[in-house]
């Protein structure tokens, strides 16, 4: 098979597991023409009635999914981007995340909310937010974001597959940012773990999403000037590896952790009070962060959204001072 | 209701102005009287102090009990709001379960004690899990509905919540979604004229709930939700009209609170005394007997009767859950996520 596009991964996939199973389904804003993104085309036209364009209400999206699943169907859901999920917040902290914990397990809810998110598309204050750090606080909802095209393909399938809520996070950069061959199945298939993407012995960064890229690029340029980095996918935010975390800050001793949300609440900092509660006698140095500033993310402007946006440059002069240190 | 109670052999035929046999007659009154005797028991442990929360239902029980008889026990969803005790009951909520979910037992088939109290959910009676929040059920069921529609499946959700939720935006995309799709979903409204301490005048800018549905192009009914066989006449062709596949429809049922919201509200604080003599004058159980003891369907000692049986059964479910096991602490743990 020829490489192929984040895109086309969660395309491919959507109609793999639609044609596999009839209860599979996508629900959502714009899908039977497609999505805003092309996600959806051609499934319509393929699967008669199991495209269902939904009315512009992100709680009904939600509602009904969960409604769907209950029923034991397994719904796809999107929310067109993940800037307008907070209108389904209720449906999914109050409803979606306690369903199976409230009847102990006598019902729960196989159903999957894709939805693209993050910045450095020109997006400004609503096509460009990181929403990970609300979901992952939630228990009973699982969150994944990868960034590679194997790994959207086998963790959409490990997710439509999972009898829980699981947050499909979709980074709206690397939807035509990189191909990649999908064919071999060699993405991670199971919902929670991690991969070490690179291995060096100087420091750790850990990232998921588009930061994955930049991160896995200042590795690289970082490589030249003689510091090492281990790099470590996150790929799940909830359940999280933390024994792959673990081992790598061990190994390395000093831990760079960066995400593209803003810095104060943000998933970093349960990263760090990780490292720092369970290998705090490895660390060499003091655990740094490369995050969105705090304001609300994030500025139209150009000028201004490339100051919000952590990038490479950013993390590789964060992954010298540390490795300095 | 097993046909054990029954002392005398009840006919089956439909009683005409009714629409209802003997039997179904008495297992209303049976239904509707257990709802209020177990909240009058359940009331009663609160100011004991042993129980912690009571939400009741008293004056809803001819609304609750008229619409979900109309319900195929089995086949049909139920998502109902923490009101619904007489739906629950008329679906197989014993007696004994009813109270083990009051004192939030390990065994309470609803939540096993991990959610209040009258916050229902069982898979096998078809019965939706729900939250404290109002009006998100309505989404759920019109999830279900879209979701029989597709596996054409011939089933019919009834979904419920006060008149105070339908201000929430669940409630009006709900109605927007199933009316586009014309799902089998019936909404049904408890109008019991308060939002905790909100007159409906406040919720709602008219004077029927049901006049909510135009918007949405689908039926709107108004029933008497204090008479147990107009709710039940009003109900039955409903239900039967959203299965055959004409799409949703509301009905409004005019009850009355005749308690305060909850075992933690004093209602003197907002509501006339004068008022709610007024309504007390129709509580359910009272019209019931009384339009029954008229037309001659029941003898008056059949009717005593069923209030003995009932005494009977709620002493005996207060009894009996009192001694059943509380959850252990680390039983909080678990079932975060379903494992299969």
């Amino acid at each position: 098979m020829a490489e192929v596009t984040v895109i086309e991964a969660i395309r491919r996939t959507l109609d793999e597991e639609m044609g596999r199973d009839d209860r599979v389904f996508v629900l959502g804003e714009d899908v039977e023409a497609g999505g805003v993104f092309r996600t959806t085309e051609g499934l319509a036209a393929k699967y008669p009635g199991r495209v269902i364009d939904s009315p512009l209400a992100e709680s009904s999206i939600i509602g009904l999914s969960i409604g769907a699943a209950h029923y034991g169907m397994r719904p796809v859901a999107e929310i067109q981007f993940a800037d307008f999920i907070h209108a389904g917040f209720d449906q999914l902290c109050s409803e979606a995340s306690r369903w199976c914990y409230r009847t102990k397990g006598d019902a729960y809810l196989p159903m999957v909310v894709r939805t693209p998110w993050g910045g450095g598309v020109h997006g400004g204050q609503h096509h460009s937010q990181s929403i990970e750090a609300y979901y992952a606080h939630m228990p009973g909802i699982k969150v994944v974001a990868p960034s590679f095209p194997a790994d959207y393909r086998s963790l959409l399938k490990a997710a439509i597959a999972d009898p829980n809520p699981v947050l499909f996070l979709e980074h709206k950069r690397t939807y035509r940012l990189i191909k990649q061959d999908i064919s071999a199945d060699d993405g991670e298939t199971v919902i929670g773990r991690s991969r070490v993407a690179r291995r060096g012995n100087d420091l750790t960064i850990y990232a998921y999403g588009l930061m994955m890229h930049e991160s896995l690029a200042a590795a690289e340029a970082l490589s030249s000037e003689g510091i090492e980095c281990t790099v470590v996918d996150l790929l799940s935010l909830q359940p999280l590896d933390v024994e792959t975390i673990l081992e790598s800050a061990k190994a390395t001793g000093k831990i760079l952790i960066v995400h593209e949300d803003t810095l104060t609440g943000g998933f970093g900092g349960e990263l760090a009070a990780i490292i720092a509660e369970h290998a705090f006698e490895y660390l060499d140095a003091p655990i740094r962060r490369v995050a969105g500033p705090d304001i609300p993310p994030m500025p139209f402007h150009h000028a201004m959204e490339d100051f919000f946006m952590p990038n490479r440059e950013k993390i590789a002069a964060a992954a010298r001072e540390l490795a300095a240190y | 209701m097993t046909s054990a109670r029954v002392k005398r052999s009840r006919s089956k035929e439909p009683i005409s102005d009714y629409l209802l046999s003997e039997q179904q007659l008495e297992e209303m009154y049976y239904y509707m009287l257990l709802a209020r005797r177990l909240n009058e028991r359940m009331l009663s442990l609160n100011r004991q102090g042993r129980a912690a929360f009571v939400i009741a239902g008293a004056g809803h029980e001819a609304a609750q009990v008229g619409a979900a008889m109309a319900l195929k026990k089995g086949t049909d969803y139920l998502a109902p709001y923490y009101r619904d005790l007489g739906m629950n009951l008329v679906l197989g909520m014993t007696a004994r379960e009813a109270m083990l979910n009051l004192l939030a037992k390990r065994d309470d088939p609803n939540s096993f004690g991990r959610q209040m109290p009258s916050h229902w959910g069982n898979t096998e009676r078809k019965i939706v899990t729900q939250s404290s929040v109002v009006a998100t059920q309505l989404l759920h069921a019109a999830g279900i509905a879209l979701a029989a529609k597709m596996r054409q499946d011939p089933i019919v959700v009834m979904t419920c919540c006060g008149e105070g939720s339908t201000s929430r935006g669940d409630f009006h995309e709900a109605m927007n979604f199933s009316a586009i799709h014309k799902l089998p979903v019936v909404f049904f409204i408890e109008n019991n004229g308060y939002a905790i301490t909100e007159r409906t005048d406040k919720e709602i800018p008219f004077d029927h709930v049901a006049d909510r549905a135009r918007g949405y192009g689908i039926r709107g009914a108004v029933v008497d939700g204090m008479d147990c066989i107009a709710v039940y006449q009003t109900v039955k062709p409903v239900l039967h009209q959203a299965r055959r596949g004409s799409g949703p429809a509301l009905v409004e049922a005019k009850c009355y609170r005749l308690w305060p919201h909850s075992s933690d509200d004093d209602d003197r604080r907002y509501r006339p005394r004068k008022e709610l003599e007024e309504w007390s004058k129709r509580d359910p159980l009272l019209l019931f007997r009384t339009r029954v003891e008229d037309d001659g369907i029941f003898p008056r000692e059949d009717l005593d009767e069923i209030e003995v049986r009932v005494d009977e059964e709620v002493a005996d479910a207060v009894e009996w859950a009192m001694n059943q096991p509380d959850p252990a602490p680390e039983d909080a743990l678990g079932f975060v996520y379903k494992e299969l």
